[in-house]
């Protein structure tokens, strides 16, 4: 019966994407998602922030994962050409967001790397956000608001010509507290952030 | 604080994953009520594939024991329902298997009940079924699990809504750009017409790849039916060097 057989997918066939729903909660969550690093690890920072829709409301049912390189710019992975190799770190963030739509990752400042052209691209966090509503994630990036010289030079970031549009880009530090960082997350409407397409 | 910037080093040789095009359901789907205030509004912005993007988590096999995989044997007794084993393989766009990566799933009970506290469906919990699972795909790339065939359920997307049964998979891959959260269907559902998440995705055939096949071969005598679902995620080419086309 030709139902009963085991054939490979010709390739090609991607798995199409399908959303989280509201249930994510019992599947994806980590007890320790959001402490990508310890609050003693040198250059510790915590960013924060909300997730919110098209009126501002915010999304209590969302998941932000976070993916960067190490201080030294590297990641702890094969394709990386330099040889990054620092499997303590473990670069990924998970946080669920709450009844207010905040989530929280206690991360370490990632270095600069060479971006794909060569040129350097500036510390960088990408995101992805998952959520009831979503048919597939939304990946943006998190840049820090005091590394003005960096972000300038930054090939990405500099090839969003909007102010307004390119500021969404950047995380605040809070003046007062130093390594804290905000970056809200507007899936739509005012403000609406920049997602990329990876 | 600010980083020093070293000088630049000349292009990197990259993997290059190319893009998904009309596989994906499109985020702005209105039939999906949810989408309506969640959806951007701007195109996105073609990002180019660098070491964040090319590079991934390669994590799970020390949050994972094998019991992870057997939602049915976690609780003082067995679930109720369908018996069910879930296997495949994860692969790439290439057709090369992907081992060593994380899965995990969750879903509702037979009754078609999450356990969650949003879920107000008036069908009854599972004390012994909390609808979690993971694993890791083996050196070939497959995975398996042990649970219960969820049920359909209602929801307030439009009148006499109901989602065809389902289970839901996260997948990491090896790369931040292989990323992949899904739903796996059953054969021969009958909530399909009617789905706007299933009917999101443009294509139908594209759509038929998230139902899983009965397979005999799986199912064990006098325990538990088989499934067969095979993942397919972006594969990479082996270089990006002067792809400038597509950046």
């Amino acid at each position: 019966m030709s139902d009963q057989q085991t054939a490979p997918p010709a390739a090609g066939q991607l798995t199409p994407s399908q959303t989280v729903g509201p249930f994510l909660a019992i599947g994806l969550p980590w007890p320790d998602g959001p402490q990508v690093a310890g609050p003693d690890a040198e250059g510790a920072i915590t960013i924060s922030g909300r997730v919110l829709d098209g009126t501002g409301e915010p999304v209590p049912d969302a998941l932000v994962e976070t993916w960067q390189a190490a201080p030294d710019g590297s990641f702890a992975h094969p394709d990386d050409p330099r040889g990054g190799e620092d499997p303590a770190f473990r670069g990924f963030g998970r946080c669920p967001t709450d009844a207010g739509g905040r989530y929280q990752i206690s991360t370490v400042r990632p270095g600069a790397l060479p971006g794909p052209d060569g040129r350097m691209a500036a510390p960088h966090i990408d995101v992805s956000v998952f959520a009831r509503g979503l048919l597939d994630r939304v990946v943006t990036r998190i840049y820090f608001g005091d590394e003005a010289e960096a972000n300038a030079a930054d090939p990405v970031l500099s090839s969003i010509s909007d102010e307004g549009r390119r500021r969404t880009l950047v995380a605040t530090a809070e003046g007062d507290r130093p390594g804290r960082f905000r970056f809200d997350i507007r899936l739509q409407g005012s403000g609406e952030t920049v997602f990329f397409d990876v | 604080m600010t980083t020093e910037m070293p000088a630049a080093a000349g292009p990197l040789a990259l993997p290059f994953y190319p893009r998904p095009d009309g596989v994906h359901p499109p985020l702005d789907s209105p039939e999906y009520r949810s989408s309506l205030l969640r959806a951007p509004k701007w195109p996105p912005v073609l990002l180019p594939q660098g070491l964040t993007e090319i590079t991934g988590p390669l994590l799970g096999a020390e949050r994972v024991t094998a019991a992870d995989a057997d939602l049915t044997t976690r609780h003082a007794g067995e679930p109720l329902g369908e018996r069910i084993i879930v296997t495949g393989r994860v692969l790439d766009s290439g057709g090369r298997p992907v081992p060593g990566t994380l899965i995990e799933i969750w879903q509702a009970n037979a009754s078609g009940r999450y356990a969650h506290p949003v879920d107000d469906h008036p069908a009854p919990l599972d004390p012994n079924f909390d609808g979690a699972g993971r694993c890791m795909t083996d050196s070939s790339g497959r995975y398996r699990f042990i649970t219960i065939k969820p049920g359909a359920y209602p929801w307030k997307n439009h009148l006499n809504g109901w989602r065809p049964a389902h289970i839901h998979f996260s997948l990491f891959g090896r790369a931040f750009t292989q990323r992949l959260v899904t739903q796996m269907y059953f054969p021969g559902d009958p909530l399909f017409r009617q789905d706007p998440i299933f009917n999101s995705i443009p294509d139908p055939r594209a759509r038929e790849r998230l139902i899983a096949r009965f397979d005999l071969e799986v199912t064990q005598p006098d325990w538990a039916l088989g499934y067969q679902w095979d993942i397919v995620l972006r594969g990479s080419e082996a270089t990006a060097f002067e792809r400038e086309d597509e950046h």
